[in-house]
């Protein structure tokens, strides 16, 4: 039954199979458009044209991809520890306390690039903390972090609602939101950087945080990649019993990756509560953090491959928006289903086209296409 | 004699509410003891109570509309056993793939079809579930502690809850007194074995699936068809999770699976009432909290404080025969 995985050069490995699987999942997508009575090629036209036409709309986009950068990176991290944090979502949101408590204390005393720094601070803790139970449960108690982290989504949402509607209302409002915050609480957008190509942001909300997304992701690749404790995560990842041989300390490689992943998730609660409404609303987070499996499944766990993907959701994001416009069958929630689809195929059928590729490799490729050794598992 | 009409009424809609739990604990039940791990309950259900409604909205039969309901979630649960079994990918991430797709697409299409903002047509008559009346409950209502209790918590329900409450039962049965099911817990605990004896792990397996996509199915139909008279966007609410966790919590057997969700189901009843009114001693409690519980009380199990969750041994792995 098992046929062993052929091995493929890496361009096929890395490059061909993501592509394929993630066109089948929009080839899919194309045929819901289909169903509800509208043109495929057409909707696509004008996703790409709403999402990088203009200027305001390219602030739009990367202004989305900011979120889905954070937690995209947030699940490649415990991805590569064998984790699988889908905890995104309530962290983020837990996170977002981490933002606006720093914001409500200083925004009136310190100018904003002093509370900047606060709250980086304040929102990766938030993060981890909400992330550690989980993996203190996993490392020590083995409970399983899938369903720890779910649960621990609704018990954040629950959380918040409270702390929104019971806490951090000021007195006489009726919305369930902070106040707004002064200057000291609001990030400066991003517009010279659009300028720069001649571009007009316009009113998005494009904002410092994607700076921040993108020293992450390189602070991501330096721990993953180029330290010790990157270097033990993937080996945990790859297999536990290895790193237990070699005397890695299982239970806080487990901890400190999941605080890593929650501290990453908290820090995407940045981008909208200081970079765009300058107060925390309810359900601020908006599902960025599941979205965030989308993206580290495509972009296969690292940054390189992040931050596209962040940017395709983020103009799925914004392109939705100006769909609906034209055609009013289709909102965002088209998104959503595009979102399960890339789950689907290019996650959980990541290997269906293998075989069949790896066949077109052996009979046309000649060299390449050598089978390999059993894969050990 | 007032605190126990409350009561009565309490446990009248705990009732109400544990049915789509009890039904989606099971479906999970049956998945979950053969290997297969499924969070995508809430998906399968939602998927279920939309097509349910749409096609109960069209055809005006509350049957037919059970029947689409169970095939929208057969086929959904199908797609998660392709994935699973055959290719033997992630469960976890299949199962939040299915979730994403019937949340999206229960609303696109719904739009599509009925222009209703998501909803489908407010269904009436033949294209609902009506409740049934047991014998003799209108005679037996002014017989004071039982009379209530028989016409208000016994009488009074749709098939659907019947169906949930005796399938308990049933599962038991199946599981733990047929072939089928003595096959079926040993593919989750050990599939070399079974595979050995010369039994197809995968065919046993896509069985269970589709055993948790009719009862997924039955689910989304008392949503839609019974509970609320029309499917209603995003209408499951969490329920899916909420059953994963009685699942978890009842530590994969059907009659705790019963208890737990009926506890979940008081929890959620109860939080309903408390708005507003506070408690004797403790004072007003926040509904959140409330909400919240369930959750907690799962995360508290896990952690193997109040007795030790063992999920089946092979849950989650695929099986690959020959290695």
């Amino acid at each position: 039954m098992s046929a062993p995985y052929a091995k493929l050069p890496a361009w096929v490995d890395f490059g061909l199979i993501p592509l394929i699987n993630l066109i089948v999942a929009f080839l899919v997508a194309g045929l819901v458009v289909l169903l509800v009575g509208e043109n495929p090629i057409r909707a696509a036209g004008l996703l790409v044209e709403g999402a990088f036409g203009y200027g305001e709309g390219i602030g739009f986009t990367l202004y989305y991809a900011t979120n889905f950068i954070f937690t995209g990176l947030a699940v490649a991290i415990a991805f590569h520890c064998g984790l699988f944090n889908i905890g995104g979502e309530g962290q983020a949101y837990v996170g977002g306390l981490g933002v606006a408590l720093p914001c409500l204390w200083f925004d009136t005393i310190l100018p904003w690039y002093l509370t900047f720094p606060l709250v980086i601070l304040g929102s990766m803790f938030f993060g981890a903390l909400w992330a550690l139970i989980p993996g203190y449960l996993q490392a020590k108690r083995g409970s399983h972090v899938v369903i720890t982290t779910i649960m621990f989504n609704f018990i954040a949402s629950s959380l918040m609602v409270y702390l929104l509607v019971d806490v951090l209302k000021p007195r006489g409002s009726m919305s369930p939101e902070t106040r707004t915050f002064e200057e000291g609480g609001q990030l400066p957008r991003l517009d010279w950087l659009l300028e720069i190509f001649g571009l007009n942001i316009g009113g998005a909300p494009f904002n410092l945080s994607f700076l921040l997304a993108l020293v992450a992701s390189f602070v991501v690749w330096l721990i993953v990649w180029r330290t010790r404790l990157g270097y033990e995560i993937r080996t945990r990842g790859f297999s536990p019993s290895a790193a237990r041989y070699a005397g890695m300390k299982e239970a806080r490689i487990i901890i400190v990756t999941m605080m890593l992943s929650g501290a990453l998730a908290g820090m995407m609660a940045i981008n909208p509560i200081m970079g765009e409404q300058y107060r925390m609303q309810l359900d601020f987070v908006g599902g960025a953090g599941f979205v965030g499996i989308a993206v580290a499944l495509m972009g296969r766990s690292h940054p390189a491959g992040i931050i596209p993907a962040a940017i395709l959701f983020g103009m799925l994001y914004q392109g939705g928006a100006e769909i609906s416009f034209e055609m009013p069958q289709i909102s965002r929630d088209m998104i959503v289903i595009i979102q399960g689809l890339v789950i689907l195929f290019a996650g959980a059928m990541e290997h269906m086209f293998r075989p069949a590729i790896a066949s077109f490799f052996i009979a046309f490729g000649g060299r390449s296409g050598v089978p390999a050794a059993p894969a050990s598992e | 004699m007032q605190y126990f009409d409350t009561l009565i009424v309490l446990l009248q809609s705990t009732v109400r509410v544990s049915v789509p739990l009890i039904l989606a604990a099971l479906a999970g039940l049956y998945s979950e003891r053969s290997g297969i791990f499924d969070i995508g309950l809430e998906g399968k259900m939602l998927g279920a109570a939309f097509g349910g409604g749409a096609i109960a909205a069209l055809t005006g039969s509350a049957w037919l509309g059970m029947g689409a309901a169970v095939l929208v979630a057969v086929a959904l649960a199908l797609v998660h056993a392709f994935a699973s079994i055959t290719q033997r990918g992630n469960q976890i991430v299949s199962g939040v793939a299915i979730n994403f797709i019937a949340a999206g697409a229960t609303v696109i299409l719904g739009q599509a079809w009925f222009r209703q903002g998501g909803r489908t047509p407010p269904l009436g008559g033949e294209a609902r579930f009506r409740t049934i009346e047991l014998p003799f409950a209108d005679a037996l209502r002014d017989i004071p502690i039982l009379g209530p209790i028989y016409a208000n918590l016994l009488s009074g329900h749709y098939v659907l809850t019947y169906f949930a409450f005796a399938l308990v039962p049933f599962t038991w049965w199946v599981l733990f007194r047929t072939r089928f099911g003595l096959r079926l817990r040993a593919v989750g605990e050990n599939p070399g074995a079974v595979d050995t004896a010369g039994i197809s792990v995968a065919w046993l397996r896509y069985r269970a699936v589709i055993c948790c996509g009719i009862l997924t199915g039955v689910a989304g139909a008392y949503l839609s068809l019974a509970m609320t008279a029309g499917f209603v966007k995003g209408m499951t609410a969490g329920k899916g999770f909420i059953a994963l966790a009685a699942l978890i919590f009842a530590k994969w057997k059907p009659v705790n699976v019963m208890f737990a969700c009926l506890l979940f189901g008081f929890l959620d009843a109860a939080a309903i009432r408390m708005q507003g009114n506070p408690l004797p001693i403790i004072g007003q409690v926040p509904s959140q909290f409330m909400q919240a519980l369930p959750y907690v009380l799962t995360v508290v199990l896990l952690a193997g404080f109040i007795g030790k969750a063992i999920p089946p041994k092979a849950g989650g792995v695929p099986y690959t025969k020959e290695r």
